[in-house]
């Protein structure tokens, strides 16, 4: 069970003077129950590139296998591929709009034909796999606060039992504790379902926090596709493309330059710290405590 | 005396029932005593909800303070009689740079702002070409605002400002919907606006990373002003900005953590260089 993208170009407004290859020539597998990182700059594709995972767009040419189906075959039942890829837009709590967070969860589902008492456990238990308190039932979701919105509208695409979710930028104008609390959960969903999780993000702090693969995406074509270490050890190729390495990475290739004989895979600030620590112990016989 | 001063400066949101009764009241500013002075570059940080906007708000009059007062270069905000004379020197630029471009060409959508002053004609675009030139976007004068990236969009919209000659810029947000890149273009725009221009900058942002151009931080929380600091000062306290539901850059938190190993760094650490410097010293 997997998606493969399969030599799969986009061509926007063919013949016009504002022609663009937004997607060109795309080969990529994507396994069951991974974490993924997609940065790319504006523009790059990336966007475009998730639409087409849920056939909300259609390729120009090539070919979208799920689960070994032909997403572009005459019969094939594109209904049925949407309740299964979920899409969590950007800025995804402006498309909030029932009355009650209940019920603005039920949507999804609801749409999907399922009955009465389905609908609520899923409901509920999208709830609780975003962090929200029962209390907030009946509550308008336009009360609630930015981070809040944002969990609403994500338990209602987790209510429709996506196999595969992908999340545009989900932590977007949000506060740094709000950012790594939405995070946290999207990671807890990945461990605990197993469900197959497409990030797109614009921080590298992030990404690097959570994922196990990276794909970097420019001008339409993927530049790099493997470990977030492997793809952040190319930063000077990646500044070149209008992204950056994590800043860690940075210290830690400027201490490699000074003469400092750390390795310069650390992406988090931890792993920095237990290398830093490693190197400078062995160096000096300090003793350094461990806490 | 500075440019921007408050006095137990007070806010609240009243919700109102159909019949006008009282159903809640919501203080989201809380006493705030500021004092900014001309020139300043002035960071305002705090969590979602914590009253930052609210606050900015009152620089410019758009909100006017429930008890209190806020002072605007020795105006009351309050005085309606000087509210376009505050709002000509106090510009303010918002989060979506969709939802602030109004013209079709980006030297008309500059030029209205000085238009609505009444600057006369050649005046209004010597304004545009300084205001432009100023915000780097002088090649893009005559191309369609739409086809324009986020950080770009920023940019005029910085640039329509610059053209009512204000004293001060209230920015809030201004790169919360942008990638790196546009980021970096926004952030270094206002930072030479404040540098080359003089101008008063009040930037409000989440980005951690943006607040090292500022010479002050101001940090809110429950609508008051919890600290107050230079980025210096504010960043060595790591502790107490995650209490506050904030963050600091990945360099700080990384020689925060080598300090509490015991390696002997000094505190608030901002720059890769600062860091690598220390821990070479060792």
């Amino acid at each position: 069970m997997s998606i493969i993208i399969d030599k799969l170009n986009y061509i926007y407004s063919t013949g016009t003077a504002y022609e663009k290859h937004a997607l060109k020539n795309i080969n990529l597998v994507i396994n069951d129950g991974e974490f993924i990182g997609l940065i790319g700059h504006t523009g790059s594709g990336k966007s475009t590139l998730t639409q087409h995972l849920n056939g909300l767009m259609k390729g120009t040419s090539g070919d979208i296998y799920y689960n070994g189906e032909n997403i572009y075959d005459k019969n094939y039942n594109m209904k049925s591929l949407r309740n299964k890829v979920g899409l969590v837009f950007q800025y995804p709590e402006h498309q909030l709009f029932e009355t009650t967070v209940f019920k603005d969860i039920c949507f999804g589902p609801r749409n999907q034909g399922l009955d009465e008492l389905q609908i609520e456990l899923r409901a509920y238990e999208a709830m609780k796999m975003v962090g929200l308190d029962n209390d907030l039932l009946d509550a308008s979701p336009f009360e609630l606060s930015g981070g809040q919105k944002r969990r609403v509208a994500i338990a209602g695409v987790l209510a429709m039992k996506p196999e595969v979710l992908i999340l545009d930028e989900p932590t977007a104008g949000l506060d740094p504790k709000g950012r790594d609390e939405i995070l946290d959960q999207i990671a807890y969903l990945h461990k605990e379902s197993n469900i197959t999780v497409i990030l797109v993000s614009h921080s590298m702090e992030d990404v690097a926090r959570y994922v196990d693969r990276l794909i970097v995406m420019n001008k339409g074509e993927i530049a790099f596709n493997d470990t977030p270490q492997k793809v952040f050890a190319n930063y000077k190729e990646l500044e070149a493309i209008g992204l950056a390495a994590p800043q860690v990475t940075y210290v830690m290739n400027e201490l490699k330059i000074r003469g400092i004989p750390v390795k310069t895979t650390p992406i988090t600030v931890e792993e920095a710290k237990e290398e830093i620590l490693r190197v400078l112990k062995k160096g000096t016989g300090l003793e350094i405590r461990n806490d | 005396m500075g440019i921007i001063r408050s006095e137990n400066l007070t806010f609240e949101y009243i919700r109102r029932d159909e019949e006008g009764n009282v159903e809640s009241i919501n203080r989201a500013i809380d006493h705030v005593n500021i004092d900014v002075q001309k020139g300043d570059f002035v960071a305002i940080l705090g969590h979602n909800g914590s009253g930052k906007s609210t606050l900015a708000k009152h620089i410019n009059s758009i909100l006017v303070p429930t008890e209190g007062t806020m002072w605007f270069k020795d105006m009351n905000t309050s005085d309606e009689d000087k509210l376009w004379d505050i709002r000509q020197s106090a510009g303010m630029v918002f989060q979506n740079p969709d939802n602030q471009i109004i013209a079709t060409v980006v030297e008309e959508d500059v030029g209205f702002g000085p238009e609505n002053l009444g600057v006369p004609t050649e005046d209004i675009w010597r304004r545009v070409e300084e205001s432009l030139n100023a915000v780097g976007m002088m090649e893009y004068r005559t191309h369609s605002p739409n086809k324009l990236s986020g950080g770009q969009k920023q940019r005029v919209a910085i640039a329509g400002i610059m053209a009512m000659k204000p004293e001060c810029i209230v920015l809030d947000e201004p790169t919360a919907m942008l990638d790196p890149n546009g980021r970096k273009e926004v952030i270094r725009t206002v930072k030479e606006l404040n540098e080359k221009e003089k101008v008063t900058v009040i930037l409000i942002t989440h980005y951690m990373e943006e607040v090292i151009s500022a010479n002050k931080v101001f940090v809110m929380d429950e609508g008051k002003v919890v600290m107050e600091g230079t980025p210096k000062e504010i960043f060595s306290k790591v502790d107490m900005l995650k209490k506050y539901r904030l963050d600091v850059p990945q360099v700080t938190e990384l020689a925060f953590e080598l300090k509490r190993s015991g390696l002997s760094i000094p505190e608030g650490i901002l720059s890769i260089k600062e860091l690598v410097d220390a821990i070479c010293k060792l």
